[in-house]
């Protein structure tokens, strides 16, 4: 088998996993046999796909084989227990396979991967178990790769996946098909999960941004079969755009040397056109249906500095009201503070840090705070407090390129606060 | 003759190629592109963005704005326009005005990713 055959079947194994091994959850209604049951029948596409050929639906191809594989398992260690019914193994795959498709109907499908989604979000499950999980079960990443995005050993990562899903057995799986409601709760819980995922991507510091690119790029191909497979969710669009929006700017954001580069500074023609384009269309569609929520504004706020060709051209107006809304809808000291950026360009640095005043009890513990709040004093002309918010900033840094980021503020300060020429 | 070739793949499929990959498979288009460019026979080329970022006009009276790609099979695509719009509220007016010149079936309204307009072919 030539190197681009298996290239060829990795790729539509990934991209038939979170249908396939939905629909196997819902046949055997444990997670560990589905994973079986997928991997077994992946291992038998990788033996007859060369020879025969791609099935015309991988998916069904494979959710079919699973069962069969699996069911003949049952069959040979368990000889006494009575099958599951419509056991018959299917021998000729290509005339069953149509068949098969046919009856995996769009709301089954649908819900087989949003339940799939779901169990990795459970609320006992901590932020990073949730990743995990859904890297581990969804997206079908090797506990290898998981590790590595997370900058664990294998050991560690294995372990941690292994509690993920004893809590979720533990737990139970809901296997009914949802109402509206509960639909409408799994799809909010999913989203978070997914935007946990592309966090934990781009939070990343310099130095480990290009290892932790996957993450963004995964959460971005669960977006998009989210949005497919729920087309007028406005929320869902949001998230998309959103994470779309700020992916787009991955390959300005650090320098050469590691140390990030904010907005303003950030060299424009780095900026991915085809990912923006993407994400304001999916604003576009969003704001047509007049159902605002958080994802949708923070992907509207993000489409405005893609808007801007320059920093300066950027609406921080709308930007201010766009902030404005978020705090409505989901108020928070941290929305309130990247607000203030937005007021202290509109309105100037008094209005801004007049705003954020009233936080310090609420972010006394917070480094983008006292980073804000260093760079107002600073613009207001009162470095020596400016530079005490900054030593604060440093203290609380969370990674080297954060402190790294304030330090320049810092040089910066002793900098210009040095008696200079005239006209230097 | 002028020929439209449309293409066709499963878009999950084509969506979990990595960047090197689908990096790899445009350079292998580039160059049978170039070739015909040298030809001059090669017109617009345009890489559509994904289906999630469509949305469907039926030319209905009055006309039904839907989320999401053209899904129906009993009708067969006919033609295409490309147009530069601001958004896709100006794009979908510009749908609507041709859907009242010519009543029935729909548009799919779509954002272009990639587009290289080519040769003056006549």
């Amino acid at each position: 088998m030539s190197e681009a055959d298996t290239a060829w079947i990795e790729t539509a194994l990934t991209s038939a996993r979170p249908q396939a091994v939905g629909a196997l959850l819902r046949y055997f209604r444990d997670l560990d046999t589905a994973e079986e049951a997928f991997q077994n029948a992946c291992l038998r596409a990788l033996k007859t796909w060369p020879q025969n050929g791609p099935p015309r639906d991988p998916a069904a191809w494979l959710i079919m084989v699973g069962r069969n594989v699996a069911i003949d398992e049952v069959r040979r260690t368990r000889r006494q227990q009575p099958l599951p019914e419509d056991d018959q193994a299917i021998s000729d795959l290509d005339d069953a396979e149509g068949a098969l498709a046919e009856r995996l109907d769009g709301s089954h499908y649908r819900d087989d991967i949003l339940r799939l989604m779901f169990i990795c979000c459970h609320p006992q499950l901590p932020a990073t178990q949730q990743i995990a999980l859904a890297l581990r079960i969804v997206s079908g990443l090797t506990v290898k790769q998981i590790a590595r995005a997370f900058l664990v050993s294998d050991a560690a990562m294995e372990q941690r996946i292994t509690r993920a899903k004893a809590k979720v057995a533990e737990a139970g799986t809901p296997f009914e098909a949802p109402g509206a409601v509960e639909r409408s709760e799994r799809l909010a819980g999913v989203a978070a999960m997914i935007y946990l995922i592309f966090n934990e991507g781009y939070s990343a510091s310099g130095d480990t941004a290009e290892i932790r690119k996957p993450l963004c790029e995964e959460a971005i191909r669960l977006a998009r079969l989210l949005l497919r497979l729920f087309p007028s969710e406005p929320e869902i669009m949001g998230l998309t755009a959103l994470i779309l929006l700020q992916h787009a700017r991955s390959a300005a954001r650090f320098a050469g040397d590691g140390t990030l580069i904010l907005l303003d500074d950030q060299d424009r023609s780095l900026w991915n056109g085809t990912m923006i384009a993407e994400g304001l269309a999916l604003i576009d569609k969003a704001m047509r249906h007049r159902r605002s929520g958080p994802y949708q504004i923070q992907a509207a706020i993000a489409a405005l500095h893609a808007r801007a060709s320059t920093p300066e051209e950027t609406d921080w107006a709308q930007i201010d009201l766009l902030y404005g809304a978020l705090e409505v809808v989901q108020p928070s000291p941290v929305v309130t503070l990247n607000r203030a950026v937005a007021v202290s360009k509109v309105r100037g640095p008094q209005a801004a840090l007049d705003l954020i005043e009233p936080l310090a009890p609420k972010l006394a513990n917070y480094f983008h705070f006292y980073g804000v709040r260093g760079a107002f004093l600073m613009q207001l002309g009162r470095n020596d407090e400016a530079r005490i918010a900054f030593d604060r900033a440093i203290a609380l840094a969370n990674t080297s390129a954060e402190a790294a980021h304030i330090r320049m503020h810092l040089d910066r300060l002793i900098r210009d606060s040095q008696p200079k020429a005239k006209g230097a | 003759m002028l020929y439209a070739i449309l293409c066709y793949h499963d878009e999950d499929f084509v969506g979990s190629w990595s960047k090197e990959q689908d990096e790899a498979v445009m350079k292998k288009l580039a160059v049978v592109q170039e070739k015909l460019t040298s030809q001059g026979r090669l017109g617009p080329v345009a890489r559509l963005l994904p289906t999630t970022a469509a949305a469907t006009l039926r030319k209905e009276d009055p006309p039904l704005v839907l989320d999401g790609p053209y899904a129906e099979t009993k009708e067969q695509l006919l033609g295409f326009y490309i147009v530069d719009c601001k958004n896709l509220d100006e794009a979908l007016d510009v749908a609507r005005d041709l859907g009242a010149a010519n009543p029935g079936g729909a548009y799919e309204v779509r954002p272009v990713g990639v587009f290289r307009p080519g040769g003056n072919l006549t």
